[in-house]
């Protein structure tokens, strides 16, 4: 099909479509007249049953947790899919020779890097009480290890990028979901009931098992992005680095 | 101006739907159903936008204080995860394209593969 042909087809199809959305939209409560019930009730009833202040957390972890594990499968299903379609049998990743030569560039790097790592860990860490959780500190973690690609080396990148060490954790993360889950059935209870008791409100020894999953969603996500990270880095910015150099 | 952010979020979603269509490289094209995905993260997010609300965290602040609703955010949340997951699996493919048949041009590889 010519571009001319795909662009006489798609044009007037988007135009149905744009006027099907819109007329869907405007049925719509007005913008900031939400009709609830349920938005209403979770701002109620979350904090004094679980004891969660941050309750986008308390849906995601605890009132939703099934749904967010089909989501941590979602994540490691499509890592996996990467994996396989990148992990080949390529032949060793050339030497790279790009170690970054400024001490400014370098200093202000690892500086960089900790602060990144710290920010990633607090906002996981109180990810149940303040803005955070597991899935957002995960990826400021993963953000802090790629950074030290950019101001250091790929040689002091492939230290942490290592599959040997992000495929288990990723696993562990992924697994350690379902595990926390299981405990409950265990228990006699439905699975990913919250368990532990809800603890002391606006403290970190609160939310029972919330807290628990929101680590291994952190440990999940951050492991996964380091593997794409890794993958992507490994059989295509290396490659074509050493060939240009 | 009620109307407004469900305008935005139908324009994002044809625009992305757009540069789709009309795209002459496999990233481009992954870029642009980013862009289509994320206007569904502007609709949840207004249709759970209350009036004057604050954000559903009640740490210093006291319970029954108007917040949004925290389910849409959840579900924007899930959402952006799986768009991350979907380009990252795209973009392996295009790579996968290129390597191939050495182009991400859609409409050369078409025309290769007959």
């Amino acid at each position: 099909m010519s571009r001319r042909v795909r662009l006489a087809v798609f044009v007037p199809a988007l135009g149905v479509f744009a006027a099907l959305l819109v007329w869907g939209l405007v049925g719509l409560p007005d913008f900031g007249h939400y009709v609830g019930p349920y938005g209403y009730l979770l701002d109620r009833v979350a904090v004094p049953e679980r004891h969660v202040t941050n309750v986008v957390t308390a849906v995601v972890f605890d009132y939703r947790g099934f749904d967010t594990l089909g989501e941590e499968f979602i994540l490691f299903t499509a890592v996996v899919g990467v994996v396989l379609l990148l992990r080949g049998d390529e032949p060793e990743a050339p030497e790279l020779n790009d170690s970054i030569g400024s001490d400014l560039v370098r200093v202000g790097g690892v500086l960089a890097v900790g602060a990144a790592l710290l920010v990633g860990l607090w906002l996981v860490a109180f990810g149940y009480l303040t803005p955070g959780g597991g899935f957002q500190g995960g990826v400021v973690v993963a953000a802090a290890a790629l950074l030290v690609f950019l101001v250091s080396s790929y040689r002091d990148w492939e230290g942490i990028g290592s599959e040997h060490v992000l495929d288990p954790l990723e696993a562990v993360g992924a697994g350690g979901f379902v595990v926390i889950g299981l405990a409950a059935l265990v228990s006699g209870l439905p699975f990913l009931t919250n368990l532990l008791g809800p603890g002391t409100t606006g403290t970190l020894r609160s939310g029972g098992s919330v807290a628990f999953l929101n680590w291994a969603t952190a440990l999940e996500v951050s492991a996964a992005l380091l593997v794409l990270f890794s993958e992507f880095l490994e059989e295509y910015v290396v490659p074509l680095a050493a060939e240009s150099s | 101006m009620s109307f407004l952010p469900y305008a935005l979020a139908a324009w994002i979603c044809c625009v992305g739907l757009y540069g789709i269509v009309t795209s002459r490289n496999l990233v481009h094209l992954a870029l642009c159903l980013t862009v289509t995905q994320s206007s569904t993260y502007v609709l949840l997010l207004a249709i759970g936008y209350v009036q004057g609300g604050g954000p559903p965290i009640f740490k210093g602040v006291k319970l029954g204080t108007t917040a949004v609703d925290p389910v849409v955010q959840a579900l924007v949340l899930t959402d952006i995860v799986v768009s991350v997951t979907v380009l990252a699996l795209i973009l392996a493919l295009a790579l996968d394209v290129h390597k191939e048949a050495g182009t991400v041009d859609p409409d050369a590889i078409a025309e290769m593969s007959g």
